[in-house]
């Protein structure tokens, strides 16, 4: 891997000061089948990091790790300062996920199912009201808020579910293909809430190389096999690799 | 409490348990009248069948109450909030109790219409059906929580609830029996074994609280 490290940067960010995410040997094994292999990688704050690769190399997997939903089978995981799966607990209400599922109840409009994540966050009433308006707003869902999910089309849930994914401002997004259902006019709204932005630290899967190199901080391209592909990998300023 | 309004909520809009439980309680208690060709019960044949009967109209609701969270994320949705993974626990709880209540609100002046020539027994039975419910509800949600990832939820649930509600069962029918007494309500032993259902509510709502959390990991 051809790497031209900016030498301070990422002394930073590999001794973990400062780094959003550290990996170190992670491994996930479902059964008998691995679904990633030594991965070593290092995210500092407020970057973008895309995950590539093709399917069933890992790249949900990973994510859902990095969300604490799923236990590494080994490995050193460390998000937001928090060692994971020991710490797990410290770090909820800190990450947004929006994963394959829009995790939104089919029975509750979609007001609804956000004022209950914002409750579930802790976010007093008022406030949470303001943050639903505004960002249903930007959305552009404020006219469908309040009819119930079931009836939504496949990109109006997946423009709810990005406003629950955001709800209670995480610092770290976690984002498995988030464009998926939507259309380019969608995309171009979604930015606002989950696009680049001063601080805020982002990990997207995105089947999509070329606009995604476009905003990313870090590549990583995981191989069937689960492991960090060097070649595909473009490490920028932080540091990534298999075994190391 | 709004995991509880959402589970309401939703229940309110979809019927989705309780229609089901109330026809099967209604149409099992048809099934006894006929079958055992009585119009009036008492003593344990009453209880007997006044428990059993709830019981089995418990297991449909108990074998639905996470269903909406395998199918819609909501597991995931609270392992992501900062909130104690028992707040799920206390929340399906409180909402089976709501769903048998409301059953019981239903069906048991029907089980008094077909079979009780007294119906003073009814003010007493409350504490009985309570108790039973606290019991339902909390070892319910334990297993439903265990059984909702299997294809064969349907068949686990009734499976691994059954034979732990045995003790609830004896002590609720032995608590009622007295008050169907054919000669009024005898309340001789009613204290007692009300005693052992509210130990037996105690119990699980300690084991439920303890391994909740653990249940919920992948």
């Amino acid at each position: 891997m051809d790497q031209q490290p900016d030498a301070a940067r990422n002394k930073a960010a590999g001794s973990g000061a400062g780094a959003a995410i550290r990996l170190r040997g992670l491994n996930r094994e479902y059964g008998d089948r691995p679904a990633l292999r030594d991965v070593d990688l290092t995210v500092a704050r407020g970057e973008t990091m895309v995950l590539l690769g093709p399917n069933g190399s890992g790249k949900s997997t990973m994510l859902r790790i990095l969300a604490t939903l799923l236990r590494p089978t080994s490995g050193g995981v460390e998000v937001l300062g928090c060692a994971l799966p020991d710490q797990s607990w410290k770090l909820r209400g800190r990450i947004g996920y929006l994963g394959h599922e829009p995790l939104l109840y089919r029975d509750l409009t979609g007001r609804e199912n956000l004022e209950l994540q914002a409750r579930l966050h802790g976010i007093p009433r008022k406030e949470a009201a303001a943050r639903i308006e505004h960002d249903l707003e930007l959305l552009e869902m404020n006219r469908r808020a309040d009819d119930r999910v079931t009836g939504f089309s496949a990109g109006m849930r997946q423009r709810i579910a990005i406003c629950r994914a955001v709800i209670h401002r995480p610092e770290l997004l976690l984002l498995d293909e988030p464009d998926s259902n939507l259309d380019p006019e969608g995309r171009e709204l979604s930015r606002a809430l989950i696009g680049p932005a001063e601080g805020r630290t982002r990990v997207l899967v995105s089947h999509e190389p070329e606009r995604a190199r476009a905003e990313a901080d870090l590549v990583i391209t995981l191989d069937r096999t689960g492991r960090v592909d060097p070649v595909k990998t473009d490490a920028g300023q932080s540091e990534a690799g298999a075994g190391r | 409490m709004a995991l509880l309004g959402k589970d309401l909520r939703t229940e309110f809009r979809t019927m989705r348990s309780l229609p089901a439980m109330v026809l099967f309680a209604v149409t099992t208690f048809i099934i006894f009248r006929y079958g055992l060709d009585r119009t009036t019960l008492s003593g344990s044949l009453a209880g007997g069948v006044l428990w059993t009967t709830l019981l089995f109209a418990a297991i449909l609701g108990i074998n639905r109450i996470f269903v909406s969270e395998l199918e819609e994320g909501g597991f995931d949705a609270i392992r992501l909030a900062p909130v104690d993974r028992t707040v799920l626990f206390t929340s399906k709880v409180a909402a089976l109790f709501i769903y048998l209540a409301v059953l019981q609100l239903i069906v048991v002046p029907v089980f008094a219409v077909f079979f009780l020539s007294d119906w003073s027994s009814l003010v007493p039975l409350v504490a009985v059906l309570v108790g039973a419910n606290l019991g339902f509800s909390v070892l319910g949600t334990l297993i439903s929580s265990m059984a909702v990832n299997s294809r064969a939820r349907d068949l686990l649930v009734p499976l691994l609830l059954l034979p732990l509600v045995v003790p609830l069962m004896i002590a609720t029918t032995a608590a009622s029996a007295g008050l169907f007494d054919a000669a009024g309500p005898d309340y001789e032993g009613f204290g007692t074994w009300l005693l052992v259902v509210g130990l037996y509510d105690g119990v699980f709502l300690l084991v439920g609280y303890a391994v909740f959390d653990f249940l919920l990991e992948d």
